[in-house]
């Protein structure tokens, strides 16, 4: 038992993200409201920039901007050690991520207003009832 | 350095943007801006294979950065080839659609044009690029623009066909993202061949293991594969039928690119084949995934839906060869890429040609087609009798590779699992020549005195030409495909 708190402990920005996405694919999957479905796939996309922000990090590292690198006095005299940085790639990567995840939500959004206005609801199942109201498909 | 590889994706990129302004101006000039773009991006893709063919891979670096820090464009025989299929068929179906893509969404042709060059230049990306991250971009690119596509097209149900279809999108290409992010946890690199040199001495990893697993289920959501299929008949059958032409060839086959190119260039044949040993449970579930598909084509009564399926049955052909572990098998998805490419467009376009006249295509609605649109039959019995697999068409060759393979590597089960398939797709389709051919056109059909007047509708012949032309390469292709595997499969494979 305690070996399984320990492990907990020591990774608990993956148990982390685990759990925000379990929480976010529960909310797509479970939810009859396509609104709360779409805060359940933002909450998906997040929790994977959250990880990705994450596994950049090292444990007394600092931001990764190197003071007087560029044309400061002692510029190549000091040594940069990479083990002081944090590393920035992830975060970098995780910054189109989310303009993905902004777009896709933009689109999905756009796409529930639609169906709001041709349905008057955004009630799955309700939305099936219309659906077959509205007779054999083209 | 020569920039044709970056060409082939950024012009219809370009395009795009051109397209977009113009739209603003007058409506009508963003097709011949398209169809520029895509002009270009053939001719760049066809140039680029004849080079990769007599000279080798080409490795092209974005911006001049020396990968891995920057992003490459690896192109070998094997991306070379889907990047000319791909913008080949993107470009003829330009040519086809014009007159369709006026009367179906009349209102917002220009959008449609932005959209469709989008979705192309994403594909192509996605085939281009040698970085793990770019291709998630890329297939994100691809996706938004088909879930807006697929949203343009019938009024009452495509929205929420969209709307599933983004959700399991995001699923799918989650997945893959966060494969990525572990894969890079242990090697540190994105660029795909440096990850593959550090793979090479870390196959006991789990982190490696978990990669794999998140990364092939993100691919597996993306095409398709049978369990996770459920976005893809709603949403190819309720989009524009110019959209459904070039999405339903192009975005699975794609994503059965990008597998193959997982299998073979990050992860590798030793690591999945001898230290996971997963071949033999995926072949199964490909093999399932080629019943299930067939079955559910079998109770279909629209056109576009069962065709949908068939889809799904035919990416069991793919995952199922390439998983076998064999040479012959890897030989016969890839060489299906080609094929199941061109015989689904083929169909698709015939199927828009109906279209385009009949408004629905229900299978009732088909009565005495033979005799109203002899030409646009005459294409979708070519292209049927090739996913039939009736030699010398082509789907018969890519279906002998998977057969032998089957053999080689004693799944028995895949094999007998082609074999039903194909005769469930020989009973589907003479199901729908028989409506065509025997049944005379009802009287609810606007022809008030059957027989006597059966005039000859046929579709424009834009339409006509382009569905003829893909209709005969498939026997082209069967004929030249001992041609195609030596020249540009097994140089690859070796």
């Amino acid at each position: 038992m305690t070996d399984l708190l320990a492990l907990i402990v020591a990774k608990y920005n993956y148990w982390l993200y685990v759990i925000l996405m379990m929480i976010g694919l529960y909310a797509m999957i479970a939810k009859n409201n396509l609104i709360k479905k779409l805060v359940g796939m933002n909450i998906f996309q997040t929790a994977i920039i959250l990880f990705y922000v994450s596994i950049g990090y090292k444990r007394d590292a600092t931001i990764p901007i190197i003071q007087s690198a560029h044309g400061g006095q002692d510029a190549h005299a000091a040594v940069i050690h990479a083990a002081d940085y944090i590393n920035p790639l992830p975060h970098v990567l995780m910054l189109t991520a989310i303009v993905v995840s902004v777009a896709t939500f933009g689109v999905a959004m756009a796409l529930a207003v639609r169906i709001y206005q041709r349905y008057q609801t955004l009630e799955e199942d309700e939305l099936r009832m219309r659906l077959v109201d509205i007779g054999p498909e083209k | 350095m020569d920039n044709t590889p970056a060409l082939i994706v950024v012009t219809p990129l370009l395009a795009a943007l051109f397209a977009g302004l113009a739209a603003w101006i007058k409506e009508r000039l963003s097709y011949p801006i398209a169809l520029i773009g895509l002009a270009v991006s053939v001719y760049s893709a066809f140039k680029v294979l004849m080079q990769v063919i007599t000279s080798g891979t080409i490795h092209y670096r974005v911006a001049g950065w020396a990968p891995p820090m920057g992003i490459e464009y690896s192109i070998d025989l094997l991306n070379a080839m889907v990047l000319l299929i791909v913008s080949s068929i993107a470009f003829l179906n330009l040519i086809a659609s014009y007159k369709s893509v006026a009367r179906e969404t009349s209102d917002r042709t220009g959008s449609f044009y932005t959209m469709y060059l989008l979705f192309v230049t994403g594909l192509l990306g996605v085939t281009a690029t040698g970085d793990l991250f770019n291709l998630y971009v890329l297939i994100e690119i691809t996706s938004l623009t088909s879930y807006a596509m697929v949203a343009l097209g019938d009024r009452d149900r495509g929205p929420l066909a969209s709307l599933n279809y983004i959700f399991i999108g995001v699923i799918g290409a989650s997945f893959y993202l966060l494969g990525v992010g572990y894969l890079y946890m242990q090697t540190g690199s994105l660029n795909m061949a440096d990850v593959a040199t550090i793979l090479s001495g870390i196959h006991g990893s789990s982190t490696v293991l978990v990669a794999f697993i998140l990364m092939m289920i993100g691919v597996w959501i993306k095409m398709a594969l049978f369990p996770l299929h459920v976005w893809l008949p709603n949403a190819y059958s309720y989009s524009p039928i110019a959209f459904a032409r070039v999405v339903a060839p192009l975005m699975t086959k794609v994503m059965v690119y990008v597998m193959i190119r997982m299998m073979i260039t990050v992860f590798g044949f030793d690591y999945i084949f001898k230290t996971l040993n997963l071949s033999h449970a995926v072949v199964w579930l490909a093999t399932i995934a080629i019943l299930a598909g067939a079955i559910m084509a079998l109770s279909q009564k629209n056109l576009k839906k069962m065709l949908a399926y068939i889809i799904v049955c035919e990416i069991g052909y793919m995952v199922g060869g390439a998983w076998m572990g064999n040479q012959l098998g890897m030989t016969g998805a890839i060489l299906h890429i080609l094929n199941d490419a061109l015989m689904t467009f083929a169909l698709f376009l015939a199927v828009g040609n109906m279209a385009y006249k009949l408004k629905k295509v229900d299978l009732p609605d088909l009565k005495g087609l033979f005799g109203k649109m002899p030409w646009t039959m005459a294409g979708f019995v070519l292209a049927a009798f090739s996913i039939i697999g009736v030699p010398p068409t082509c789907g018969f060759f890519s279906k002998w590779y998977l057969i032998l393979a089957a053999f080689e590597a004693g799944a028995w089960h895949f094999a007998a699992a082609l074999v039903i398939s194909s005769l469930i797709c020989a009973v589907l389709f003479f199901r729908v020549f028989e409506i065509c051919f025997f049944e005379p056109i009802s009287e609810s059909h606007g022809q008030k005195d059957g027989y006597s007047h059966v005039a000859i509708e046929e579709a424009p012949i834009s339409m006509l030409i382009v569905s003829g032309l893909v209709s005969l390469s498939l026997i082209v292709a069967g004929l030249y495909s001992g041609t195609i595997v030596n020249t540009i499969i097994l140089p690859f494979l070796r």
